[in-house]
């Protein structure tokens, strides 16, 4: 839970307020029938691969599954890249298109399925933000409220990777590093692989202190890829109980659904 | 001079960079069409002809979100929280890019709308009120909130005089009526509310906006007189 400080001044102001009906939910206070899943980590953490196996697992038990990926937003994406291509972002606003972005998809995307009684996978969350933006000296307290609307999680995974490994992932086949993608808006370094690494140290640390704060689920995401997807799976399963079914999960081969839906890597049997 | 206070937090870390902002804050709050920006043109030519540099912004464009949240508009798709945060986007754009650096400089700073009017519309848009605040809360505090102050009855004649009623100005999103006349009636009525319970908790200057305009431009020269660095 996101602990909320007292304010400071202006009690008064504060008991003018009295909580409505219809004022918005916060972090913590939705109740839905649909359960949310989501994954963070920093790029080469492997989460993304993870997180569509599920999906397509999930699919293949039968349940409806709704997908969100980061900054996807249709009526925002534009704002940001071009913020972005130009350099008109500060950390500040950085921070604040990116809430802009999750909110449209958290009223659109989210929200609706999540009501609805369905799956919403999301390939990262609040938390990503909370990384980044604190990455880049944003104040940690701040951009905690300004997320506040967002819906709590089901169950979080953080896939949590060596430094080095991920970094080799990244950058290796790619020569050019992005502005912002490399912090260099922050200034902590003028060469730009310096300046990744370096803000990416930042981004790690801001996860690690996260995990108890938000209570993360850490994942290794240095074990195979079918054994990360076997302990995810394992860990989602509780949660699915009064989950709706479209149809009933396909067992064995030979069936023409399981034959058209072949899975990524070899399925061992249950031991 | 303009202190380094804010309404929360300092989320933008102004008070490591600097003591003291040389200009002056002014900010000009009201409803829709009460005649802020009527105000507006005549404080600032006063105000430049005793030497003063003069900056005036208003609410929407930003260089970042100003045409896209225009489009989004236009589009009447926007949900209540990303409406929300559209604004404060284009809040804090212009804060940091133009009010900020102008203050610096030691300009006089007036601005059509504040931080009031979005927590207004916010709130009426059914806001969490601590979100909205912690959010603004990176705001400086202004060194003068003038509040056009007018009652609901006189504000009707002058928005019809005008451009007439608009979608998001009669709060057509909220589905607060049937027609645009009942809507604007409603959210305009929740609006002004919002506005009276700010004006204690923010010292608003409360200014009868029903008077004529030139009666009002001399309350505004009287309390902004006071203000100004070297009297």
């Amino acid at each position: 839970m996101i602990s909320i400080p007292p304010l400071t001044q202006d009690i008064h102001f504060r008991s003018l307020y009295e909580r409505k009906d219809d004022t918005m939910k916060t972090y913590g206070e939705h109740q839905y029938p649909g359960r949310l899943f989501i994954v963070e980590g920093v790029d080469g953490s492997g989460k993304s691969t993870q997180i569509a196996l599920l999906r397509q697992w999930l699919i293949s038990e039968g349940y409806t599954v709704f997908f969100s990926e980061w900054n996807s937003s249709p009526l925002v994406k534009k704002i940001t890249s071009r913020g972005k291509k130009k350099q008109l972002l500060t950390p500040t606003t950085f921070s604040l298109i990116h809430a802009t972005d999750f909110a449209d998809r958290t009223e659109n995307d989210i929200i609706p399925p999540l009501k609805a009684g369905a799956i919403v996978l999301a390939d990262r969350y609040i938390y990503t933000a909370f990384a980044r933006d604190v990455a880049r000296n944003v104040d940690r307290q701040w951009v905690r409220e300004l997320y506040q609307f967002a819906v709590q999680p089901t169950k979080a995974f953080y896939f949590r990777v060596p430094l080095d490994i991920s970094l080799n992932r990244i950058l290796t086949g790619r020569t050019e590093l992005k502005y912002y993608e490399a912090g260099m808006d922050i200034g902590i370094s003028h060469d730009p692989h310096e300046s990744f690494k370096l803000f990416q140290q930042r981004i790690v640390d801001e996860y690690e202190a996260m995990i108890q704060e938000f209570d993360l689920t850490v994942m290794d995401a240095t074990l195979s890829i079918p054994e990360q997807q076997r302990k995810m799976r394992k860990l989602v399963e509780p949660y699915l109980q009064d989950i709706r079914r479209t149809h009933k999960p396909v067992i064995g081969s030979g069936e023409s659904w399981a034959a058209m839906h072949p899975p990524l890597f070899p399925v061992r049997s249950p031991n | 001079m303009t202190a380094l206070q804010f309404y929360g937090l300092d989320a933008i870390g102004l008070k490591t960079r600097e003591e003291v902002l040389p200009g002056r804050l002014i900010v000009i709050e009201g409803t829709d069409g009460v005649g802020r920006t009527s105000q507006l043109h005549l404080l600032r030519p006063w105000l430049e002809s005793y030497g003063y540099a003069v900056m005036d912004t208003e609410m929407t464009g930003s260089t970042l979100v100003g045409s896209g949240l225009k489009q989004a508009k236009e589009g009447n798709t926007l949900g209540p929280i990303t409406h929300n945060l559209f604004y404060a986007t284009d809040f804090v754009d212009r804060f940091e890019n133009q009010i900020l650096p102008a203050l610096r400089a030691g300009f006089i700073v007036l601005t059509d709308r504040y931080i009031y009017s979005l927590m207004a519309r916010a709130l009426v848009r059914g806001a969490d009120p601590h979100w909205i605040r912690a959010i603004y809360g990176l705001a400086l505090q202004p060194d003068a909130i003038f509040y056009l102050k007018i009652p609901l009855a006189e504000l009707i004649p002058r928005v019809l005089q005008g451009n007439g009623f608009n979608f998001w100005e009669s709060g057509m999103d909220l589905h607060l009526g049937e027609d645009l006349y009942e809507s604007f009636i409603n959210y305009q009525t929740r609006i002004i509310a919002e506005y009276e319970k700010m004006i204690e908790p923010f010292n608003f200057q409360v200014i009868d906006a029903t008077l004529p305009m030139e009666k009002i431009v001399e309350e505004l020269k009287n309390h902004t007189k006071w203000l100004l660095p070297h009297g």
